[in-house]
C-alpha cells in the first residue's frame, strides 16, 4: 500500500522542480492580466484628453485624479477622511459583528430560540437597510450614533445568517466524536463547534464587512461633514468630478485591503482547508 | 463482562428496531454481529456505546449501567469521522486531552508507530488515504485503552485488499491488550476471520437468530476447508433468518455470498 501511495508523489514533485520557473512566471503575470483592460482604458482617455479630443470636465483623465488625491493628502484632509470613515466601519463592523454572532449562535443551538428569533429578524431583513435611514436620525441624531447603528445593521444580517447556517450544517457524525469521548458542553462548543464553524464564519465577516463599506457611504451621505463620503458629496456639489472618482478609487483601495487583512488575519486558522484545497489544485 | 439483558429499542418514530437482546460477551472475546438490513446491528452496537441509549432492558459493563458513553468503551464508525482542522497526531490525541502533554505526546507517539504512521504526524486528515485514516481512527480509538471496542462496518468502505490488511492490523492489535471487540458487519468472511463467536440476527423486529462459535485457532487460514464450513454455516443461517431457501449442504456458498457482501 505504501507504494502505490508514494509512487505518484515523488513523480509529481520531480515534475514540479522540472517546470517550476514557467510556472512561477505564469503565477505572476496571471493576475497582472487583470490588470491590463483597465491600465489600457485609462491610458486611452488620458491620451484622448491629452490629445484635446475631450475635455475631460466631467470624466477626469487619471493624472488629474491622482494630482487630487496629492493635493488631499498634503493638505492632510485626505488622512482626516480616511480616519473618520475607517473609525465609523470599524465600530460599525465590530457592534454588527458581536450582535450576529451572539444572535446567529443562540438560534442555530437552541430550536426554540430559533423557533421564536429567526422569522422576526429574517423579517426584518427583507427591509432596505437604507429604508432605516431617516429613523435611525430621529432616534439617534444626525451625529456619530447613527451612522455607526445603520453600518451595525448592515453588517449584522449577513453575519447572522451565517453564524446560524454555519451551527445547523455542523456534521452530526463529527459531533457524535465528541459525545463518545464525553466533552462538557463548553468543551462540545470549543473543541467541536467552534472550529467547525470557523470556515463559513469567515465567509460570512468578509461578506459583512464588504456590506459595512457599501453603507459607510450610505451613512456619510447623510448629512456628514468629514469622510470620504462627504467628499463625493461635496464634489458632486461643488462639481469637482476628479474629487468623486479620487474618493471611489479611495473606497476601493481601502475595502480591497481592509478584506486581504481579513483574510491574512484568519489564514493561520484555516489552514487544514488551505491543505485540502492546495492538493485538490495540484491533483 | 458486558451483559446485554432483554435489550430493545422503539424509536421516537415508532419503528421497533429491536427486541429483548440477550448476550453475555467476556473481557476479551470478539463477537462478530452479522444480518441483513434492519436487523437492529448497528442500532445495538449505539446502545452499547451510549449514544442512543436503549428503550427497554439493559446493557451493562461489569455491573455499571451503560446508558450515555463510557470511558472503558471505545467505537469506531463505518467512516473515519477524523476531524479534519487537527493534524493527525492530535487527532489520536484527541481522547487524552486530561493527560498532562508531554505524557499524550508519548502515548499518541506510540500509536502512530503502532499503526504504521509516524510519518503522517503532521498531515492533516484530507492528505491520508481511506486505509490510512481508519487506521487513525483505530489509533484514535485505542490510545485511551478501552475495555471494550465497538466497531460499525469499520472496513465496508474499504478496497478488498485493504480491508484485509486492516482485518489483520485490528487482530494483531487487539493482542496488545485483548479489550473485547464487537463488530457489526455484513462481510461474513469478515465475520468468521476475526471472531470467536458470530451473532446472526433477523430483521422486522431485530432480534437475535443464532450465536455460532467459530472454534479455529489464530492465525486462521482462509483459505482452509474448516475457514469454508464455518462460512457456509454462518451464511445458511443468515438465510435462514430470513425464511430463504437453504441451500443444499454441499453446494457452494456463492449464492448467498452474493446477497450478503
Amino acid at each position: 500500500m505504501g507504494m502505490t501511495v508514494e509512487l505518484p508523489t515523488t513523480g509529481q514533485i520531480e515534475a514540479g522542480t522540472q517546470v517550476a520557473p514557467l510556472a512561477r512566471l505564469r503565477r505572476y503575470l496571471r493576475p497582472l492580466l487583470g490588470l491590463l483592460l483597465p491600465l489600457a482604458l485609462a491610458a486611452g482617455w488620458e491620451l484622448t484628453v491629452w490629445l484635446g479630443f475631450s475635455s475631460g470636465r466631467l470624466v477626469p483623465p487619471p493624472s488629474k485624479v491622482f494630482a487630487t488625491i496629492g493635493e488631499l493628502a498634503r493638505s492632510g484632509e485626505l488622512s482626516r477622511h480616511i480616519w473618520v470613515t475607517l473609525w465609523r466601519v470599524a465600530s460599525g463592523f465590530a457592534l454588527g459583528v458581536i450582535a450576529g454572532t451572539i444572535m446567529g449562535a443562540i438560534s442555530g443551538y437552541w430550536g426554540l430560540a430559533r423557533r421564536l428569533l429567526d422569522p422576526t429578524v429574517q423579517a426584518l431583513r427583507a427591509i432596505p437597510s437604507i429604508a432605516w435611514v431617516p429613523l435611525f436620525i430621529l432616534w439617534l441624531g444626525i451625529f456619530e450614533t447613527s451612522k455607526v447603528a445603520l453600518i451595525a445593521v448592515g453588517v449584522f444580517f449577513p453575519v447572522y445568517l451565517g453564524v446560524m447556517g454555519a451551527i445547523l450544517s455542523v456534521d452530526r457524525k463529527i459531533v457524535e466524536v465528541g459525545r463518545i469521548f464525553r466533552l462538557s458542553g463548553p468543551a462540545m462548543i470549543r473543541r467541536i463547534l467552534l472550529p467547525a464553524v470557523l470556515p463559513a464564519y469567515v465567509l460570512a465577516l468578509r461578506v459583512g464587512l464588504g456590506l459595512g463599506w457599501m453603507f459607510v457611504v450610505a451613512a456619510e451621505f447623510m448629512g456628514a461633514s468629514e469622510g470620504l463620503g462627504y467628499l463625493l458629496i461635496d464634489g458632486q456639489q461643488l462639481g469637482k468630478p476628479a474629487q468623486i472618482v479620487a474618493a471611489i478609487v479611495i473606497f476601493a483601495i481601502l475595502g480591497k485591503a481592509t478584506d486581504w487583512l481579513l483574510e491574512i488575519a484568519t489564514a493561520p486558522l484555516l489552514r487544514w482547508q488551505d491543505a485540502f484545497s492546495r492538493q485538490a489544485g495540484g491533483a | 463482562m458486558l451483559a446485554l439483558e432483554r435489550v430493545g429499542k422503539t424509536y421516537p418514530n415508532g419503528v421497533h428496531a429491536l427486541e429483548r437482546f440477550s448476550a453475555e460477551i467476556g473481557q476479551g472475546e470478539i463477537v462478530a454481529i452479522i444480518g441483513g438490513s434492519g436487523c437492529g446491528k448497528s442500532t445495538l452496537l449505539r446502545a452499547i456505546a451510549g449514544l442512543d441509549p436503549a428503550s427497554t432492558g439493559k446493557v451493562s459493563l461489569d455491573a455499571i449501567a451503560i446508558s450515555a458513553p463510557h470511558e472503558k468503551i471505545g467505537i469506531i464508525f463505518q467512516e473515519p469521522r477524523l476531524l479534519p482542522w487537527l493534524s493527525v497526531a492530535d487527532n489520536i490525541g484527541f481522547g487524552l486531552s486530561d493527560l498532562p502533554a508531554d505524557i499524550r505526546r508519548e502515548k499518541v507517539a506510540k500509536a502512530l508507530a503502532r499503526v504504521g504512521l509516524a510519518e503522517k504526524a503532521k498531515a492533516w486528515p484530507r492528505e491520508l488515504s481511506g486505509g490510512q485514516a481508519q487506521r487513525v481512527a483505530i489509533a484514535r480509538a485505542l490510545v485511551p485503552q478501552p475495555e471494550v471496542l465497538l466497531l460499525d462496518e469499520p472496513f465496508s468502505a474499504l478496497d478488498a485488499f485493504t480491508r484485509r490488511d486492516l482485518q489483520d492490523h485490528l487482530l494483531d492489535l487487539w493482542a496488545d491488550t485483548r479489550p473485547t471487540l464487537i463488530l457489526v458487519t455484513h462481510d461474513v468472511e469478515e465475520a468468521v476471520a476475526l471472531a470467536d463467536r458470530v451473532l446472526v440476527m433477523r430483521p422486522r423486529p431485530g432480534r437475535l437468530f443464532e450465536a455460532i462459535n467459530i472454534n479455529l485457532a489464530r492465525p486462521r487460514d482462509r483459505n482452509s476447508t474448516l475457514f469454508d464450513d464455518f462460512k457456509r454455516h454462518v451464511l445458511t443461517s443468515l438465510d435462514r433468518s430470513l425464511d430463504r431457501t437453504v441451500p443444499d449442504a454441499h453446494g457452494r456458498s456463492d449464492q448467498g455470498a452474493a446477497m450478503w457482501w
